[in-house]
């Protein structure tokens, strides 16, 4: 209730700032007029076809950083020299900035979705990989062990006894994983300029579409704002049976 | 000797493989791995340096700065209010939300392409986990700490000092830890799109200009960059938070 009128103040607050001119209403344009910006985007096909861009960038990246940090992830940690032996590398590795990347996706992929996706996928396989490793390093030695002198096979240990414990850091990675993504997909629109909503902040700026430009970015935010909900959702009904969840009381 | 082996023996052997295998490579964007560290060597001279880094990590140690100070205190000020706070935390959500990069244009109208922009747009896109890790920090206080604070008088200014910041502490270097990596990422992109220096603009230049040993000159030395920062955080980390760590250390051991 109280969170309403938050956002409801900042509303105002930008409806009030450019109008007493306080700000001058070039750069920040009140609410008002951002609202019927969105309104006059919202009905045309490009902008649908923006966000669908995003999102298709969105969803690919992060399906294949998820699969390639579960399974690199499970097989590191289920061995422990691998373990040992890779540490460091990833260590190095995980810290350099997917935005290094960028001039070189320019160079292979141009402006496509290709470049788009080399980006999100660097970036969120990280967060995948790190938190499996995490999972994977927080199995209980005595479940591990009891699972052996029942002759568990290699495999039957990491489906019954590896997985659910590693489960819940996984959905951790994948969370992480998703707002990163929506972030690097955006910024690869925006900067390089393959197409999707990045692409048209671009333009708008360049084209000098003030209101536009303020409506777009509103767009990527609540687009955000809607991942982390329904990743939270989702990471909560799967768990269900979960310690860490079911702990929970419902508010 | 056997922990060196591990801790070096993948990375000599990636880089040992790279080097092989691009050896004869006739492929235009994946030059030798022998020419680019020679152009390493070339393109990174100490006026380069002075002249293109230098300011990069300014601009990145001020915005970093910066977004610490404010995130802490707007962060303690609404951890300690739980109406304020239960009013501004869907903004802050919403504000979080938003990808970083696409403040840049917005900030650009604001203050123009020259330093300021680059600063503060490293500090409006770090301050947010910074602001939202150092609430959860500070509603996490333990309220007995609290009481006990001020049953004995300690207050204002004192009790945030000694009782809320410290016990927040944890939280609030896992927010600096995530605002560092984005500050990295929003000095780069800043520089792509406006500047006349920078690490972010020289590197898209020899992108433009095909210069493609040096481009990847540029992007290892971005990337030694992210690890040598990351390395000086978890350092000061260590040591800033050492009481907490030895703590879990010790439960964990019980």
């Amino acid at each position: 209730m109280r969170g309403l009128l938050g956002l409801a103040g900042l509303l105002v607050i930008v409806e009030a700032l450019p109008r007493s001119g306080l700000v001058d209403d070039g750069y920040l344009p009140p609410t008002s007029r951002i609202v019927a910006a969105l309104g006059d985007e919202v009905v045309t096909a490009e902008f649908w076809q923006a966000v669908a861009d995003t999102l298709t960038a969105w969803v690919i990246g992060l399906a294949v950083a998820v699969a390639a940090g579960v399974v690199v992830g499970v097989a590191i940690g289920a061995v422990p020299v691998l373990r040992a032996a890779t540490s460091s590398t990833i260590e190095f590795l995980r810290p350099i900035p997917s935005v290094a990347l960028i001039p070189l996706a320019v160079l292979l992929y141009g402006t496509d979705l290709g470049s788009t996706l080399l980006l999100v996928v660097y970036a969120a396989f990280w967060q995948v990989l790190v938190q499996v490793l995490y999972g994977v390093a927080d199995v209980d030695p005595i479940a591990d062990e009891t699972a052996r002198s029942f002759r568990f096979g290699a495999w039957a240990r990491i489906r019954h006894v590896l997985w659910p414990t590693a489960l819940p850091y996984v959905f951790t990675g994948v969370r992480l994983a998703a707002s990163v993504a929506l972030v690097l997909a955006v910024t690869a629109e925006l900067v390089i300029g393959a197409p999707g909503l990045g692409k048209m902040i671009a333009v708008a700026q360049t084209s000098g579409a003030v209101p536009d430009m303020y409506a777009l970015i509103a767009v990527t935010g609540l687009l955000g704002v809607a991942i982390n909900l329904a990743a939270r959702a989702f990471e909560r009904r799967t768990l269900a049976w979960h310690q860490s969840v079911r702990g929970e009381v419902p508010a | 000797m056997r922990k060196v082996a591990y801790v070096l023996g993948l990375p000599v052997v990636l880089f040992a493989a790279w080097y092989l295998i691009s050896a004869g490579s006739e492929s235009f964007y994946a030059p030798p791995l022998r020419d680019i560290l020679a152009s390493f060597g070339r393109t990174w001279t100490l006026d380069r340096l002075q002249a293109d880094v230098l300011p990069s990590l300014l601009r990145l140690t001020a915005g970093f700065l910066l977004a610490a100070v404010i995130g802490v205190a707007l962060g303690v000020a609404i951890g300690l209010g739980p109406r304020l706070r239960a009013t501004v935390e869907p903004v802050l959500e919403f504000f979080r939300a938003i990808p970083p990069p696409v403040l840049v244009p917005v900030i650009m109208l604001f203050a123009g392409i020259g330093n300021g922009m680059k600063i503060i747009v490293i500090v409006f896109g770090c301050v947010w986990p910074v602001l939202l890790n150092t609430v959860e920090g500070v509603r996490a206080v333990d309220s007995v700490q609290l009481d006990t604070a001020r049953a004995y008088g300690i207050n204002g200014f004192d009790r945030i000092r000694r009782v809320v910041l410290p016990s927040a502490s944890p939280q609030i270097a896992a927010g600096l830890r995530q605002a560092l990596s984005i500050a990295i990422i929003l000095m780069v992109i800043s520089e792509m799109f406006a500047a006349s220096n920078g690490l972010g603009f020289t590197i898209v230049q020899f992108q433009r200009s095909f210069a493609i040993p040096e481009m990847w000159s540029g992007i290892i030395l971005l990337g030694l960059l992210g690890f040598g920062l990351s390395l000086l955080f978890r350092l000061a980390e260590g040591r800033a938070l050492r009481w907490y760590h030895g703590l879990r250390a010790a439960s964990k051991g019980r």
